[in-house]
């Protein structure tokens, strides 16, 4: 498996302009990374759906206990979980009608990828949806983090 | 939006400073300012929890200095840079975000005067062990290494003695004992080598230097690459909940941001050594022309060292891109455009004669600086390395005659026949 093939940056930047997104392995920890990103998706106006069968609701939203329970259509599904977990989160993104599966930092599986691919679904593996927002539409900047980004255009 | 690969000139010039969004401001604007009004009290606490990345203070944070953060992370290959009010103060906190007291380091003995000097009297303070080894010796290093070991610390280029670091190797050793290896390349700059690229993990520079490159601003700067295993073991200073930040596990929340992370919002703010932003936007703007200062610096400094090497009335020269140096071999390897332009020479007549030599020039400045765009000298026995001892000062390649030039950026010939004065002076006493 070759991971750049996943981390492309136009298939991230298309898969951030769709803002329902539903948190797989979202914590109700304020210090999780799971955590972190929620809130900062919520804050940058994604309706973030949490799915954890062992909360009631994280962040001020209800909690599923699973991908096929939340009502209405997901856009991206964000998976913090073990890589063994991915390949049966990938089955229910493709039933739900998912249009992204989008696999955190360390979060790698092969046969996860393979399985949304397979239906029809864009694939980021390895990368922090948090990171990449703030890369292309955020600050990330401010921190001196390297964004990568050269350009002469006026932007944010 | 393009996603081209662009060339290290370009990003020279642009990385880190991008439009002004409020104004349209082409050139980096200078934000002079303590603080920043919050938009609300949410924001103020979810930049404070760091939940998202916002402006609080500029002790910790201010967009000028995160512009030239950026450029050089992204010269480096870095995931991203914390900058600092100087080189020394950039190096301590680097250290001191991977360290507690009963750890121990392993330097390189070829170093800068003054690292030696904060390496073994304020880590020593902190009782952080320390062993010096000959960094040409990779088995000298394998062997320094203890079980409380966290650092393998050498410079690219060693000040003054010009040994060349064989970063592949020494990184390899260090990634052996599960440890990183943090590389001072300010005398090579991102534009000479790159030792993220060669398995190092954190780069420090004293961006007073080639960096800045005119001699006007202090500042420091460290690069992460992002890719070493904080969470290994060897590491709960940067792995377990943080007491300093409410509990957080900076490794494991910001992964490859982890350690730049907690260098920022820990050390940074507790030391407090910020970089200003106007030393920011001098040393950024110095950036934008490293490429061509850099080509002029070695082929100058190329040009001298030849000069030198030639002179009977010259003991040695230590220039690693000469014919006979013990180092050209790995200067080719790692420094394929030029070993720098800071190196020695000696003079047979010793430290009387090092003086006698520095006070005939005219137009090399004699003061305790290099990577100027002038060239500059000075004698290291009586000044740089004054607080070594004498068998410090062998390890660190510096004998009485040992004089340091940083060649600039002038005239080739124009330096060579200052330093012919010099070298006729000699004669004439």
């Amino acid at each position: 498996m070759h991971l750049p093939d996943y981390q492309q940056p136009e298939v991230i930047r298309r898969v951030l302009t769709r803002r329902r997104v539903a948190i797989v392995g979202l914590s109700g920890n304020e210090l999780r990374a799971s955590n972190f990103v929620g809130r900062y998706l919520l804050r940058n106006g994604y309706d973030v759906i949490p799915v954890n069968p062992r909360e009631d609701s994280i962040l001020g939203r209800k909690s599923y206990a699973s991908l096929a329970e939340i009502p209405g259509s997901v856009d991206t599904v964000d998976v913090f979980r073990r890589p063994n977990a991915v390949p049966e989160i990938a089955r229910e993104a493709v039933s739900i009608g998912a249009e992204c599966l989008w696999l955190q930092f360390g979060v790698i599986s092969e046969e996860g990828a393979e399985i949304a691919q397979s239906g029809g679904l864009d694939i980021v593996m390895d990368r922090c949806m948090k990171v990449e927002h703030a890369r292309y539409l955020g600050r990330m900047h401010w921190l001196g983090f390297n964004t990568g980004r050269i350009t002469a255009l006026r932007g944010i | 939006m393009s996603d081209r690969e662009f060339g290290f000139a370009t990003r020279t010039v642009h990385a880190g400073c991008r439009p002004d969004p409020t104004t349209g401001a082409r050139a980096l604007p200078i934000y002079q300012t303590t603080s920043y009004v919050f938009e609300d009290t949410e924001s103020a606490a979810a930049y404070f929890n760091l939940q998202e990345y916002g402006n609080t203070y500029s002790r910790i944070v201010n967009p000028t200095v995160a512009a030239f953060e950026e450029r050089i992370a992204n010269l480096d290959g870095g995931a991203g840079a914390v900058a600092f009010a100087s080189g020394l103060a950039a190096q301590v906190a680097a250290l001191f975000t991977l360290l507690r007291p009963g750890d121990h380091i392993v330097a390189s003995s070829a170093l800068y005067g003054g690292t030696i000097t904060q390496l073994k009297h304020v880590l020593g303070k902190l009782s952080v062990g320390l062993d010096f080894v000959d960094p040409d010796d990779p088995e000298a290093w394998r062997a320094a290494i203890t079980d409380d070991t966290k650092l393998l610390f050498a410079e690219t280029i060693g000040n003054p003695g010009g040994n060349i670091l064989d970063i592949e190797k020494v990184a390899e050793i260090a990634h052996a004992s599960e440890c990183p290896l943090m590389v001072d390349n300010t005398f090579a700059t991102p534009y000479l080598c790159k030792p993220l690229d060669w398995g190092a993990d954190i780069v420090v520079y004293s961006a007073t230097k080639f960096l800045g490159g005119h001699g006007t601003s202090l500042g420091g700067v460290v690069v992460d690459s992002g890719n070493f295993n904080w969470s290994n073991g060897r590491f709960p200073v940067v792995a377990e909940p943080s007491s300093a930040y409410h509990g957080l596990a900076f490794h494991e929340t910001f992964g490859v941001y982890g350690y730049l992370m907690k260098l920022r919002a820990e050390t940074l703010r507790d030391l407090g050594a910020a970089l200003s932003p106007f030393n920011a936007f001098l040393l950024a703007q110095g950036v934008e022309t490293l490429p061509l200062r850099m080509r002029q610096h070695v082929s100058n400094a190329q040009a001298v060292a030849k000069y030198l090497s030639s002179d009977k009335r010259v003991e040695s020269v230590s220039y690693p891109s000469l014919a006979g140096s013990a180092y050209r071999n790995l200067a080719e390897k790692y420094l394929p455009e030029g070993a720098g332009s800071v190196f020695c020479f000696n003079l047979p007549g010793g430290r009387e004669d090092g003086l006698h030599f520095i006070e005939s020039l005219s137009l090399f400045s004699h003061l305790a600086n290099v990577g100027d765009a002038k060239s500059l000298v000075i004698h290291p026995a009586s000044t740089t390395h004054r607080q070594l001892s004498d068998e410090e000062l062998v390890a660190a390649g510096i004998g009485p005659g040992t004089v340091r030039l940083s060649v600039g950026i002038e005239d080739a010939d124009d330096l060579i026949w200052d330093l012919e004065h010099g070298l006729n002076a000699l004669e004439s006493k």
